[in-house]
């Protein structure tokens, strides 16, 4: 009894109007303490990139060959590398490296996959015909391949990087855009913007893809967290970002492996960190498809 | 259903076509080739010109562009592959060495995934908003975050450390010699399966949480039939076909995207063959490879659109 | 009474004295007498592309297949400097008095594996091909031949070398392991054939190659040196992964890995198997080098050349990261040990290896003001996507650079297209890198040499009074009179025009299975590979 009571309330709970961004945030909390531990890892993760330059202790390039191989103590809370440089420093300036590549792949790769998806569904008939088709071919590849093979063609760096990670997003978040538009596309408003006499580009942008934010926004957070490990798995295989900048893959690389038993604080810290990080972002865009909109189950 | 059948085959065509050029542009593009990745770089002092010009002519690099992709193209329809520009073997050979082990891999990766994702989705599902709930989350959330190639060199070294045993170096077929097999292959599969796991549990709690909802799981459950009955009688049979989905879909990419994990366990798969295939640039390969897999996936995804097609009539006239 | 004691005491001291001898040296008893049987297993890091040794350069050649095969001579086995020639399928030979013409007395009795007997003409014809290839077949090592005028046969048991000059290093050329010999009948049926199959005189004959995965050798039993090779056969596997090949011997389930291991994976390895490990080490015949392109503003300006190599405090260097890279040693043109070599004291008077760090940083900075490069000038430094020794040479450099106000940017390129990009001669700064199978002053200075002479010299530039010391060199009546002119060569190279920079030697770590005997450790890892000395005890 008091569960088809529970499920009658959920039903009308979802129907409800949308209520202010505070009053928002503040639900979202109460009902959704997963997503809100999420949310909190999300916003230490950028609080930390943001401030790096004023909280982390040591220059992160600067090598000090006196203390290398250093235990964590008084000095170097979580010891020194094979070249003496401060693992703590290192994990805070990774965490920019971090979130500059994985917010740049999401935001270019969900920017561009919305647009394609959104066209794609508008215009129906051919162009969606030949657009799927397209997204077909990317999306057949695996990703890592797709990755690989941007690599290889611009070179590493972190701009190349950014590019390669982004490429495989963009075919996965088209399909999942344009199944939401096509939806969309039937609504009477859009009609009556088409009656209306505005243009395709005006209807897109200013009708069709606010629409569809929702899937957008977690595609966004779902790709942020992959974007993360992509790049640590790219730098790990000595094709992603290179030394001697401070990058979370790049420190579980070489040394840290060979190191992992008389130095294991040169892997563990790191570790832990795109752990924690890709953690609290999958967790904060679990929640947030949950509260958007339980029926996105392709996610 | 025959027309649908035929429609969904016909279009597989054009995106293995547009796979191909793909692949075969990115590759040309990409600087370097497969004579230098072979004769400089080793440090040799004397560098030998005319031995290189020789191999790139008998590779085919010398021709142009269309004409190397009209021979691949007209060798693919006579079913012949080529052979690989980097060791000169048939490709076909090379390929089967790794495949069984990939397979295998991916096979029990997926199956580990299955066993996981769905009764810990259920379990969610039920215990929707409890510390259950949460806890199932966060586990399978873990997987995902954790990344591969650490896990699987933490792996390595506890059980060189405390046990003093590393797992076998050579691939052995399970029909071989079972056990040598499966000391190899469990721990990736492990580390890999637990990875997925959280993709499948994830859609297994939705899925499973809007069946709940529907209307006729509440009449069941006002007439008072055993939550259990409504279990594995109605809710499930609709729920799992998602989840399914999800995980075949996933496999075509266990095929050839275990690149670290291969690299990490010291796997002879086709992970492996792709990276040193783009590292030395052998283009036949890597063609070959991605055109194997691109295959796998669109196979994959057709069955499971004609198992849709079949159970859901509405799908078929959409 | 007392001769009972004196004896008692005799035989007392004598059965002592023997025990403990047989204590300190009974595992050298046993280790004295090489024991028949046994599988060597040994990782191998790269898997070559094809089987001829005419055509390869790679070590994933030599390792496992260098056991199926012999060469006419060969470095000798327990030479730890690896210079020595030492016969193998030459018994000996001889030299002309103008030192051009070279005559070897081939062994007989040496057979094929498929039964047939080796003569003359299978060892001309082996040197046919690697100097004077036919058109379509091609040759990689067919530059360091450019002396012989022609290889000669004149009956079953000799073979003659002719030369168009007399060259001090042309006998070294000889001990290349990679010039196997192959059966002429087959050469002249299919000169392609050594690429995919196997036929040689080693003592290992060929039983499997499964692609990607392992090698196996099977023991010759109509080897020509009677009673070896001691081991029932070897089994090579291919590992890719470092961490796999160490956890491999580690777990006692490999022997040894004849490249080399990290000092850290050594340390881990004896601390985990204690006395089960026997660790050999030795300077590597390998070093990475600065290229630094003259084409390029401002390094067309020795002075900005030279003040990169003083801004790198090399001592220093080889302290740390001798702990956590394969390099060890400060060094000049020659690996440091070696006959050639420029002892220390002389080579730290060198600018770029001085003693006083300051003292070298300050001169850097002088020099970089004097040339008109301003505080932070920004360059790039292109470096090859390999681990080790590639990456802890590429942060180090780049931090010492930066204490002298260079700020740089390390680009680093996927090795396959690496040397394509220095062909292009696009790049500020570059690494660039050497490793010879031999210490042999010809082949470790050609490099150096200008680019008309040499197209890869990565430097791109021409240095007319360094080509002459280096003929001059080559053609030196005595030892002493060549290390003199190699020091005037190695002054001009490294401080007057510092065209290059060298940064360490590497150094060869080899920790292996106590149970291995038998092999000892060169400069090369391509030397030492044939396997028929070694054996393993229980």
């Amino acid at each position: 009894m008091t569960a088809a009571l529970q499920t009658v309330e959920e039903l009308n709970r979802a129907e409800e109007p949308r209520t202010g961004w505070l009053a928002a945030i503040a639900k979202f909390v109460r009902q959704r303490p997963l997503g809100a531990v999420g949310a909190a890892i999300v916003f230490l993760t950028i609080a930390v990139a943001a401030t790096a330059g004023w909280i982390a202790p040591y220059d992160p390039l600067a090598n000090d060959y006196a203390a290398m191989l250093s235990a964590p103590g008084p000095g170097h809370w979580l010891g020194t590398d094979a070249f003496g440089r401060d693992v703590l420093t290192r994990v805070i300036y990774g965490s920019r490296t971090a979130l500059t590549v994985g917010l740049g792949a999401s935001v270019i790769g969900a920017t561009l996959g919305s647009l394609i998806g959104v066209i794609s569904a508008y215009f129906g008939g051919r162009v969606d015909l030949i657009v799927q088709r397209v997204m077909d071919v990317f999306f057949a590849f695996p990703v890592i391949i797709l990755a690989l093979a941007v690599v290889a063609i611009l070179g590493t760096g972190a701009g190349n990087v950014i590019l390669a990670i982004a490429t495989p997003m963009v075919p996965r978040c088209a399909r999942v855009v344009r199944s939401s538009a096509l939806s969309v596309r039937e609504m009477p408003y859009v009609d009556a913007a088409r009656a209306s006499g505005f243009g395709h580009g005006r209807i897109i942008l200013r009708h069709m893809l606010p629409n569809v934010m929702a899937p957008i926004l977690i595609m966004a957070t779902a790709f942020l967290g992959e974007a993360i490990l992509l790049e640590a798995s790219l730098s790990f295989l000595g094709l992603g970002v290179q030394e001697p900048t401070a990058a979370w893959g790049l420190m579980l690389r070489g040394s840290a492996v060979e190191f992992a038993e008389t130095a294991p604080w040169m892997a563990i810290f790191p570790g832990l960190a795109i752990s924690l990080a890709v953690f609290g972002f999958n967790l904060f865009g679990d929640s947030l498809r949950d509260a958007l909109d339980p029926k996105l189950r392709s996610l | 259903m025959a027309r649908y059948i035929l429609k969904r085959l016909f279009a597989m065509i054009p995106t293995l076509l547009g796979v191909a050029v793909l692949i075969f542009l990115l590759l040309r593009v990409v600087p370097g080739d497969v004579v230098e990745a072979r004769y400089l770089g080793q440090g040799n002092q004397f560098q030998s010109q005319d031995l290189m010009d020789i191999e790139r002519k008998k590779l085919g690099l010398d021709q142009p562009l269309w004409k190397q992709f009209t021979t691949w193209m007209t060798g693919i329809a006579r079913l012949d592959f080529g052979l690989s520009m980097w060791t000169g073997s048939p490709i076909t050979e090379e390929i089967k060495l790794r495949f069984t082990l990939s397979l295998q891999l991916a096979l029990m990766a997926s199956t580990i995934a299955t066993l996981l994702a769905i009764p810990l989705g259920i379990l969610a599902a039920f215990k929707q908003d409890t510390w259950v709930d949460y806890a199932v989350r966060v586990f399978s959330i873990a997987g995902l975050a954790t990344p591969s190639f650490w896990l699987g060199s933490l792996m390595i070294l506890a059980m060189l450390i405390v046990f003093k045993w590393v797992p076998p170096m050579v691939f052995t077929p399970l029909w071989v010699n079972p056990w040598e097999n499966l000391a190899q292959l469990i721990w990736p599969a492990l580390a890999v399966g637990y990875r997925y796991c959280a993709v499948g549990t994830r859609m297994m709690r939705s899925t499973m949480l809007e069946v709940l909802r529907e209307d006729y799981i509440r009449t069941a459950h006002a007439k008072g039939l055993w939550m259990k009955l409504i279990l594995t009688r109605h809710a499930l049979k609709n729920a799992i076909l998602p989840v399914l989905t999800v995980i075949s879909t996933e496999f075509a990419f266990l095929l050839g995207g275990l690149v670290v994990t291969e690299q990490v366990f010291n796997l002879n798969g086709l992970g492996m063959l792709f990276v040193e295939g783009i590292s030395r640039r052998d283009y036949t390969l890597i063609q070959a490879l991605v055109m194997l897999v691109a295959t796998f996936f669109l196979i994959i995804n057709f069955v499971v659109d004609i198992a849709y097609g079949w159970i859901d009539p509405r799908i078929r006239f959409s | 009474m007392r001769n009972n004691l004196l004896k008692k005491l005799t035989v007392g001291i004598f059965s002592a004295a023997v025990c403990a001898l047989g204590a300190v040296t009974g595992s050298a008893w046993s280790q004295g007498q090489p024991r028949s049987g046994g599988e060597l297993v040994f990782p191998v890091p790269s898997e070559p592309p094809s089987y001829d040794g005419h055509r390869e350069e790679t070590f994933g050649l030599i390792h496992p297949f260098a056991p199926f095969y012999n060469t006419l001579l060969r470095v000798d086995p327990n030479d730890k400097g690896g210079t020595k020639p030492y016969p193998s399928l030459a018994e000996s030979w001889t030299v002309s008095a103008d030192g051009k013409t070279y005559t070897f007395k081939l062994r007989q009795g040496v057979k094929f594996h498929d039964g047939s007997e080796m003569t003359s003409k299978d060892v001309k014809a082996s040197y046919d091909k690697i100097i004077f290839p036919a058109a379509g077949v091609g040759s990689t090592r067919k530059g360091q031949y450019a002396v012989v005028d022609a290889v000669e046969a004149p009956n079953p048991t000799t073979v003659v070398f002719k030369l168009k000059y007399h060259s001090g290093s042309f006998l070294s050329s000889l001990l290349s392991p990679f010039n196997f010999i192959y059966k002429a009948d087959i050469l002249a049926k299919d000169p392609h054939w050594y690429e995919k199959n196997i036929m040689g005189t080693g003592p290992y004959t060929f039983v499997e190659h499964v692609k990607g995965s392992h090698v196996v050798g099977k023991k010759f039993a109509g080897y020509w040196d009677k009673g070896k090779p001691y081991l029932d056969g070897f089994r090579a596997i291919f590992m890719r992964d470092s961490a796999a090949q160490v956890a491999a011997v580690r777990g006692e389930r490999a022997h040894i890995q004849f490249r080399s291991f990290t000092p850290k994976d050594r340390d881990n390895l004896k601390t985990a198997l204690g006395d089960k490990i026997t660790v050999q080490e030795s300077p590597w015949d390998c070093i990475l080098m600065v290229a630094i392109n003259h084409k390029k503003k401002p390094f067309d300006d020795p002075r900005v050349r030279r003040a990169l190599s003083l801004a790198l405090d090399r001592h220093e260097g080889s302290k740390a990261l001798s702990q956590i890279a394969i390099v060890k040693s400060v060094a000049g043109v020659q690996v440091p040990g070696t006959p050639f070599a420029t002892p220390p004291e002389d080579l730290s008077k060198l600018a770029g290896y001085w003693t006083d760090p300051e003292k070298s940083r300050a001169e850097a900075r002088r020099l970089l003001k004097e040339a008109g490069v301003p505080e932070g000038f920004s360059f790039t430094f292109s470096n090859r996507g390999v681990p080790m020794p590639y990456e802890p040479l590429g942060v180090w450099m780049i931090d010492q650079w930066r204490k002298v106000g260079l700020n740089v940017t390390q680009r680093v390129i996927e090795s396959a297209a690496y040397y394509a990009t220095l062909r292009k001669g696009e790049h500020e700064a570059a690494m660039d890198f050497q490793c010879g199978y031999i210490v042999e002053p010809d082949l470790d200075m050609y490099k150096f040499l200008s680019s008309s002479r040499n197209p890869a010299n990565y430097g791109y530039y021409e240095d007319p009074t360094l080509d002459a010391l280096y003929d001059k060199q080559s053609r030196a009546p005595s030892v002493e009179e060549r290390k003199k002119i190699i020091r005037q060569f190695e002054k001009r190279l490294l401080e007057e025009e510092a065209h290059y920079l060298m940064t360490l030697q590497w150094h060869r770590i080899i920790p292996h299975s106590s149970k291995l005997h038998g092999w000892t450790i060169t400069p090369s890892h391509y030397l030492n590979n044939t396997l028929d000395n070694v054996w393993l005890s229980q």
